[in-house]
């Protein structure tokens, strides 16, 4: 077995045999509790902090923010979007509940997964994080993975509500949701790279611009 | 990769006389201390965080077998399979089984040091799987048929040039007289080649920076989102990494990944950090129908309880490298090894054996910068100190260095005799340069003289003018 031997090689290395009953016991229990490190002090700001720090660290990661009093405000802002950028009055919305009732006549809107010549993708972030412009988005029915990924303009809706401190605090939420998605992506502005000559240029494989909705967000 | 650390001093000699690369590395290596600077300055905390992630990875190894095992444990209760390796043969022959398992023919990947390490891609192609690399700097180094030069900007000794020539040899199917006026439109080019294939392949290889205990989750960090799409689209993914990437709870992981990008890129956070648990589930949309780990030791064990337990801390941030004046000098290709810089210097004998790469510890000017820059305070230069003990100790260094160390111990032995001899050579050599104040050419001293002068003594030894002046003082 040499799952047994490797094993057997770290004891060695460690000069103990297996655990006991005990030291697990504890161990286990510590990973229950899961304890948190030092949090930053700019992650825990009171909600209104939270928000303008949000939006102030997608902006320096070169995403960008517009601020909506109400969710049936989504369409008109997509809308205005991407006519400034310059794109079709298309996408791909994610099947997601809150989504689901908004009126996007004027917009050739689908519900569903992105394909690879979709140019525009709505989705819906479970959290944002202010310590860092971070988004939480988890893979689900409602939300699939390959809209955060595939098209070229990524917009994303999150309530003001869900715009935690850190990202421990996105963790608590994702817990008390129940098990572990199959994906967590912490996506903190749009996709780059800088392999050619140590120079930043934006959209490598994922999206090349990064809109934020956030619903209820005047400070 | 082929392995020519024996040929350090060779290697690095034509570093230094390679016009492009320097000038690569003249561009790169100011920039890296910037902008981690710049992060460190933004978070008040980095500091404490520093010794948070040391205690972290100090705490995971000493329980390694346990925060293993309660690992392999959760993989399988989401879903997954684990695959134990012990060695490099191991974890390639586990690869190719689950590809040729799921007839694979081509097979994407997200960027991997481990998969670097066991020379992953030759094995697969010679069993008739290929492999296409998806981040940008392994991307155009698989088109080159080079290996990476840096463990996080693995093309960073190419210039904008050397990207053109290649992607205009490679993509014969695009217009020749095509214009690459910006470095976006390389980009361009290079996202829509590999759209294609993302799209077709049938597996997708990701490493892992962190491996979850509590969850059986494998993380990736990307800029690009290339390791998302890797192991998002095909049926298979596989997470190819090694065992000390395991860390107990998803907060161990958080209090890392604070202290990862910052130092690495100088980023707060990198774009895309994903935690992955397990295959898709029945309700999902998207996402892979099998997810395996295979998981490598490949010499890391024997390091445990060592005096090189400390490198199993390392995060693979790369700002050992960035900040080495060696390896800013001649690059990673020079070190002929997976891994380069100081962290390559003290893994790299533990992985290949010290007759291979037995050299690469004697690639440091001991200056300290490395231990003082990372994030998880590897003491760098003392582990290069203890490869550089063994090497003596198994007489691999050469005849004339051995020699002349002789020497000096026996003098250094006999304080009377050293004060004599060493004021002997100081006047005479005062004396001999009286007239320039330097000399161009030395006896027993050309690999010192031949690149610059040797300044001549001015006057007495230390010890001489130690004495002298505790006799004025009386």
């Amino acid at each position: 077995m040499p799952k047994q031997a490797m094993l057997a090689a770290i004891r060695r290395g460690l000069k103990r045999g297996p655990l006991t009953a005990d030291a697990q016991a504890m161990l286990l229990g510590h990973m229950a509790h899961h304890p948190r490190h030092t949090v930053p002090g700019r992650g825990q700001l009171h909600p209104a902090g939270r928000g303008a720090l949000f939006a102030q660290m997608v902006e320096r990661e070169f995403g960008t923010v517009a601020r909506l009093p109400a969710l049936a405000d989504v369409p008109g802002a997509v809308a205005a979007y991407l006519r400034t950028q310059n794109q079709p009055p298309a996408l791909v919305v994610s099947p997601h509940p809150a989504l689901a009732g908004l009126d996007f006549s004027g917009l050739a809107a689908r519900a569903g997964s992105a394909a690879a010549h979709d140019a525009a993708a709505l989705t819906y972030a479970f959290a944002g994080i202010a310590e860092t412009g971070t988004l939480m988005l988890p893979s689900g029915p409602q939300t699939p993975i390959v809209n955060n990924l595939l098209p070229d303009n990524a917009i994303v809706v999150v309530e003001a509500a869900r715009i935690v401190a850190s990202y421990e605090d996105a963790f608590d939420l994702l817990r008390q949701a129940g098990a572990m998605p199959r994906n967590v992506m912490l996506v903190t502005g749009p996709s780059r790279s800088a392999d050619i000559e140590q120079t930043l240029e934006l959209g490598a494989h994922g999206p090349r611009r990064l809109h934020i909705l956030i619903i209820n967000g005047a400070v | 990769m082929v392995q020519s650390s024996k040929a350090f001093v060779e290697n690095a000699a034509s570093a230094l006389e390679d016009a492009g690369l320097q000038k690569a590395l003249g561009r790169a290596k100011p920039q890296f201390a910037k902008k981690r600077q710049a992060a460190v300055d933004r978070l008040p905390e980095f500091e404490t965080l520093r010794d948070e992630a040391k205690a972290i990875k100090d705490h995971a190894i000493a329980h390694l077998d346990f925060y293993l095992e309660t690992y392999a444990a959760a993989v399988e209760a989401s879903g997954g399979h684990v695959h134990w390796c012990a060695t490099a043969e191991d974890a390639r022959q586990a690869v190719l089984k689950i590809c040729l398992a799921a007839g694979a023919k081509t097979v994407t990947k997200g960027k991997s040091m481990v998969t670097e390490e066991i020379e992953l891609n030759p094995f697969l192609e010679a069993h008739g799987v290929t492999p296409v690399e998806t981040d940008l700097g392994e991307y155009i180094l698989q088109l080159r048929h080079e290996p990476p030069s840096h463990i996080i900007g693995p093309a960073f000794h190419l210039n904008r040039e050397d990207w053109e020539s290649t992607f205009r040899a490679a993509h014969t199917d695009l217009p020749a007289e095509r214009v690459f006026s910006e470095r976006r439109d390389i980009l361009t080019e290079a996202r829509g080649k590999l759209r294609e294939t993302f799209l077709a392949a049938d597996v997708g290889i990701t490493g892992a920076n962190f491996l979850i205990a509590e969850t059986g989750s494998s993380v990736i960090v990307t800029n690009e989102g290339n390791g998302d799409l890797t192991q998002t689209l095909p049926r298979v993914h596989v997470v190819v990494t090694s065992i000390e990437k395991v860390v107990p709870t998803v907060e161990d992981a958080l209090a890392l990944l604070r202290v990862l990008a910052r130092s690495a890129t100088g980023q707060d956070m990198s774009v895309y950090t994903t935690f992955s648990t397990g295959p898709r589930r029945a309700e999902d949309p998207d996402g892979p129908s099998e997810y395996h780990v295979v998981l490598l030791d490949n010499g890391r064990s024997g390091m445990v309880g060592t005096e090189f337990q400390d490198m199993l801390r390392c995060i693979r941030c790369s700002a050992c490298m960035n900040h080495c004046p060696v390896y800013g000098a001649v690059g990673g290709h020079a070190y002929g090894s997976t891994y380069p810089g100081p962290m390559g210097a003290v893994l790299t004998p533990m992985l290949v054996g010290m007759e291979e790469a037995g050299h690469l510890p004697n690639a440091s000017t001991f200056c300290g910068k490395c231990e003082s820059v990372c994030p998880v305070k590897i003491p760098l230069p003392n582990l290069m100190r203890h490869w550089r003990e063994r090497e003596f100790e198994r007489h691999l260094t050469p005849a004339a260095l051995r020699g002349g160390l002789g020497v000096w111990a026996f003098l250094a032995r006999r304080p009377a005799l050293y004060r004599a001899t060493t004021r002997v050579a100081a006047l005479g050599l005062s004396w001999l340069g009286r007239r320039r104040g330097r000399f161009g050419w030395l006896p027993f001293a050309g690999g010192w003289t031949r690149s610059r002068d040797f300044p001549a003594p001015e006057g007495d030894t230390f010890f001489a003018q130690y004495a002298a002046r505790r006799k004025e003082q009386g």
